[in-house]
C-alpha cells in the first residue's frame, strides 16, 4: 500500500490535510531537499511538490525522473503558477523526439 | 574501417554476413518501437498538457479560497481546524506494459466514501471560504492523481523513446554501414586472391604445356 506526501509551504499545502494526504511543511531547500529523498526512500508513491519550492532543487526532483516510484509532480503553490511544469513537460518532448515540436 | 584487424576468409565473411542480418532485422524492429512508442507518447503529452492546466486552474482557486480563509481566521485556529482530517487516502499501483515500458497505475481508495465528509471541523468557528477552499481542493484532487499518473508515465515514456532513437540510429548509421564495408571488403580480397589464383594456374598450365612437346601459344 503506498501514501500520497505533499511538499510545501505551509499555506500552500495545509488544505491537503484535510483530503487525507500527507503534507510536510518546509521553507528552505535544504530541509525541501532532506525530506523529499527522506519520502522518496519511504513508500510513497506520487509527491506533489510546489513549484516554488521545487525552483530550488531543480537537480534534486529532476533524480526522480527516471525511476518507476515516486513521481514527483510539481503543482502550483499559493503564489501562482511558476509555469515550471508545464517547462517539464516541453522539455521531455524535446528529450524524446530530439527537436522543439511544440 | 578497421579493417587492417579482420581476417579476409570465408569463415569471417559468413559470420559478418550473419551479424548484419541481424543487425537489420534489430533496426527494422526497434524503428517500429520507436514509431509505436512516439505515437503513445505524444497521445500522453497532450492528455498531460490538458490536466496540467486544468490541476492549475483548480488550484488556484483553491488556493484563492485559501488565501481569503486564512486571512479572516488566527493561524491558530486554521492549524487546528485541519489537524485531524476525517479523510483518509490510501494509493494502490499497478503496473501497465506500454511497448516493454512498465508505467505505473494508480488506484486510490478513500477511507470515506461521502465527499460530503471531507470537513474536518465544525462549522461554527471556522470562516465559509475554508469550505471553499477544501471542496476546490478535493474536487481537483481526481485529476491531480490523474496528472500524476499520466506525468510519470510521460517521463518513462520519454528516456525510453531517448533510449531507442539511440539504438536505432547506432544501428543505421555507424553498426550497419560497418558490417557492410567488412563484407565488401573481405569479398573483394577473396576475389582478389581467386583471380590470383586463376592467373597462377594459367601459367603453370602454359609452362607445362611448353614443357611437353614444345607447343606455343599463340601470339603475345
Amino acid at each position: 500500500m503506498y501514501k500520497i506526501a505533499v511538499l510545501g509551504d505551509r499555506d500552500s499545502v495545509l488544505g491537503f490535510k484535510a483530503l487525507g494526504l500527507d503534507t510536510f511543511f518546509v521553507e528552505s531547500a535544504d530541509e525541501a531537499r532532506h525530506t523529499l529523498h527522506q519520502l522518496a526512500r519511504d513508500t510513497y508513491a506520487i509527491i506533489y511538490i510546489t513549484e516554488q519550492l521545487a525552483a530550488d532543487i531543480p537537480a534534486d526532483v529532476a533524480r526522480y525522473k527516471t525511476s518507476v516510484t515516486p513521481a514527483v509532480i510539481l503543482i502550483p503553490g499559493k503564489t501562482g503558477s511558476l509555469g515550471l511544469g508545464a517547462q517539464a513537460l516541453q522539455s521531455a518532448v524535446e528529450r524524446a523526439v530530439g527537436a522543439d515540436i511544440g | 574501417m578497421a579493417s587492417a584487424t579482420i581476417n579476409p576468409t570465408r569463415m569471417e565473411l559468413t559470420r559478418l554476413k550473419g551479424r548484419l542480418k541481424t543487425a537489420v532485422r534489430g533496426h527494422k524492429l526497434l524503428k517500429d518501437k520507436r514509431d509505436e512508442l512516439m505515437k503513445q507518447f505524444l497521445e500522453i503529452v497532450r492528455k498531460n498538457r490538458e490536466l496540467r492546466a486544468k490541476v492549475e486552474k483548480g488550484l488556484e482557486r483553491a488556493n484563492a479560497a485559501f488565501t481569503v480563509a486564512s486571512a479572516l481566521m488566527s493561524p491558530e485556529m486554521l492549524e487546528q481546524s485541519l489537524m485531524y482530517p476525517k479523510q483518509s487516502v490510501e494509493l494502490d499501483m499497478k503496473f501497465k506494459n506500454i511497448m516493454s515500458v512498465n508505467v505505473p497505475v494508480y488506484e486510490f481508495h478513500t477511507r470515506n466514501e461521502d465527499p460530503t465528509e471531507i470537513y474536518p471541523y465544525g462549522f461554527a468557528q471556522t470562516s465559509g471560504e475554508l469550505d471553499t477552499a477544501l471542496e476546490a481542493l478535493s474536487q481537483v484532487f481526481q485529476d491531480m492523481l490523474e496528472l500524476a499518473e499520466v506525468e510519470k508515465t510521460m517521463q518513462l515514456l520519454a528516456e525510453d523513446i531517448e533510449k531507442t532513437r539511440r539504438r536505432v540510429n547506432a544501428l543505421e548509421y555507424v553498426m550497419i554501414p560497418d558490417f557492410q564495408q567488412k563484407i565488401r571488403y573481405i569479398s573483394m580480397k577473396l576475389d582478389e586472391n581467386e583471380r590470383g589464383n586463376i592467373t597462377r594456374l594459367m601459367k603453370v598450365k602454359e609452362m607445362v604445356l611448353q614443357d611437353a612437346h614444345n607447343f606455343k601459344p599463340p601470339a603475345s
